[in-house]
């Protein structure tokens, strides 16, 4: 793990050219093959996000007569207001929006509980630690290589005997405890740079712990915090076994609607109108990514064990 | 792995002792703080896992019944066509999958690696499908690989007539979509991680290298790959653990299909343990599951750790 929890965004500035050790023609043409594939790649990259963007813009006959791959034909939000109010997704119509609120529903109290438990569990874990406390950090990240499967059925039975079978409660319950693992270990490995010295000048002048927690640790928290918040929100949005597991009906996230969107009825396909609604449902992840990819970056290079 | 980590640390505890004087519990808030993520880790970990070996081991099927059993749902799993395929699948999707996730992660680290203007355009490209989920992915990789909707539909209405491409209905090429599909997901992953060991590689080297006139392929093959191999490594298992409990994507893409294709364990396991009924061998498969990631991963944790007494000898 150590080893990949490399800055992604440290050390931009590079000592040398590599193509610089042609001639200049040579390193033009080199340059060149470069972009171009660099190009390439990218607009294979880019392809899905342009068909699903593109088809939410066009008209259903047309892409029932040429396909998916097509440019758009109107700038009606027509299939946008269907997808989001009066699609109908396993005999309810009405839209992915209730879905949609119940990935908020979960994803938001998930993500807050299990940072705020990863927060103090780390600054335990680092900064006041005991004999043992080395040996219950490295049990608690064990959870991080659990597989799903293993818990799947004393999942159940246990969500079944407390009564949250199929509420979002349940579902809270379950990425909180699964959760903590990855928060523990961001904030751990974060909070063991803070210099003991200043924790030792805090104790002189007579702080206790949740004073050192409050004054100290948490003003220097922001960047890990926000890293954590990110790779939980994106993480629990975008998964799917529990979901399609624990939930059914209406009380679905996102994720497992569109599952039954997508492979339901054999029917009619309203491509155009799926095509927001998928969009609808990676929304706030690319979002977050896009507003925050820095510290996405980081959460990836950090957590990657997953 | 994490135990190793923790050598490097030079943080000396804070001795209780020199806490103010204050109750009991202030003496032992950190113990308290503690302890609700204990008791859940005790029993998501351990309570769980045994429970689910326990399962496996019992006459459970419908309802949980905890008669012992013995061995007979893991002989039944193994003797089952469809677990065979599914794992067989499991080696091709995983080693297809790892194999060209790494080759365009690192052609892509190594094109960026050359100073390109617009750089974080790039990145930004081609990183954004880790923020999208399997599901989305594979929906729209369904709809673009559909011969009758997708790439197929439009070489033949641009006049290529005898274009085909059925990969995703043909019970032999299926698997195949699933491996581009994750491709496309991955590699914009593991070219981050290996740009940032590119990044991290001694320059000083490097510049000796140039002046003694080694070439760019040279330079890269002698010099800049062997340094990042601990990334390799790292990137290796990272995405044979995707490769392990891939789910969505499959179930996105293909649901399985044609027939039991492109079936994979772990969607076998959530099959017989919620759609058949069959608890006790679900539960065996997905200890297969977890004896799968444990083959990945304690070798790896023993190389980390090896390493870092290298490390360690080396000063």
């Amino acid at each position: 793990m150590a080893s990949v929890a490399v800055e992604a965004d440290a050390g931009r500035q590079q000592g040398f050219d590599p193509l610089a050790t042609g001639g200049g023609r040579r390193h033009a043409q080199a340059k060149f093959v470069v972009y171009l594939l660099l190009i390439l790649f990218a607009l294979y990259f880019l392809v899905p996000l342009v068909v699903v963007v593109f088809n939410a813009f066009r008209e259903l006959d047309d892409i029932n007569r040429v396909g998916v791959l097509g440019l758009p034909t109107t700038t009606s939000l027509e299939a946008w207001s269907t997808a989001w109010g009066s699609m109908c997704i396993g005999g309810t119509c009405e839209g992915i929006s209730i879905y949609f609120w119940n990935s908020i529903k979960m994803a938001v109290p998930a993500t807050i509980i299990s940072t705020i438990l990863g927060a103090l569990n780390g600054y335990v874990l680092s900064l006041w630690r005991f004999k043992g406390s080395d040996l219950l950090f490295g049990i608690i990240t064990l959870g991080v290589f659990m597989p799903a499967q293993m818990a799947l059925l004393p999942w159940a039975i246990t969500l079944g005997s407390l009564g949250l079978t199929n509420t979002t409660s349940g579902l809270v319950l379950l990425h909180v405890v699964q959760g903590v693992a990855f928060t523990t270990l961001f904030c751990r490995n974060y909070y063991v740079n803070i210099p003991v010295d200043l924790m030792k000048a805090a104790r002189i002048d007579g702080a206790g712990f949740w004073r050192i927690f409050h004054r100290i640790v948490l003003p220097l928290s922001p960047p890990i915090l926000i890293v954590t918040v990110i790779w939980q929100f994106t993480g629990i949005w975008n998964e799917f076994l529990f979901a399609v597991v624990f939930s059914s009906g209406s009380q679905q996230p996102v994720t497992a609607a569109l599952i039954a969107l997508s492979t339901g009825d054999t029917g009619v396909r309203y491509y155009n109108v799926e095509s927001a609604a998928v969009l609808m449902a990676a929304a706030p992840p690319l979002l977050v990514y896009l507003f925050g990819g820095k510290y996405f970056m980081r959460g990836l290079t950090q957590g990657a064990v997953k | 792995m994490t135990m190793t980590e923790t050598k490097d640390l030079q943080v000396p505890p804070m001795s209780m002792e020199a806490a103010p004087r204050s109750g009991v519990v202030a003496n032992w808030m950190p113990q308290i703080v503690l302890t609700p993520t204990l008791i859940s880790t005790f029993v998501y970990v351990f309570l769980f896992c045994g429970w689910t070996i326990w399962i496996s081991l019992s006459k459970s099927t419908l309802l949980p019944n905890y008669e012992w059993l013995g061995f007979d749902h893991y002989v039944s799993l193994w003797s089952s066509r469809r677990w065979i395929v599914a794992f067989t699948n499991l080696f091709l999707f995983g080693a297809l999958y790892v194999f060209f996730s790494m080759l365009i992660g690192l052609i892509l680290a190594i094109l960026i690696d050359q100073r390109v203007k617009g750089e974080n355009v790039f990145r930004t490209i081609f990183l954004y499908p880790l923020a999208v989920s399997f599901v989305v992915t594979g929906v729209v990789w369904r709809w673009i690989l559909n011969p009758q909707s997708g790439l197929e539909n439009l070489m033949q209405d641009l006049g290529w007539v005898s274009f085909t491409f059925g990969w995703i209905v043909d019970r032999d090429l299926a698997i195949y979509t699933i491996v581009m599909a994750g491709v496309w997901h991955a590699a914009g992953f593991a070219m981050a991680l290996f740009l940032a060991g590119l990044r991290a590689v001694d320059q000083d080297l490097v510049k000796a290298a140039q002046i003694d006139g080694a070439g760019v392929g040279r330079i890269y093959r002698r010099i800049v790959l062997p340094s990042i191999r601990p990334i390799f490594v790292a990137v290796m298992v990272i995405l044979l653990q995707f490769a392990i409990k891939t789910f969505d994507l499959v179930l996105a893409l293909t649901t399985g299909g044609p027939g039991i294709s492109t079936t994979v364990p772990a969607i076998y396991v959530y099959d017989l343990m919620f759609q058949r009924g069959q608890m006790g061998e679900g539960a065996a498969a997905a200890i297969m599951i977890l004896l799968a990631l444990a083959c990945v991963l304690i070798p790896y944790g023993l190389y980390q750790s090896w390493r870092a007494r290298q490390e360690v000898a080396r000063g």
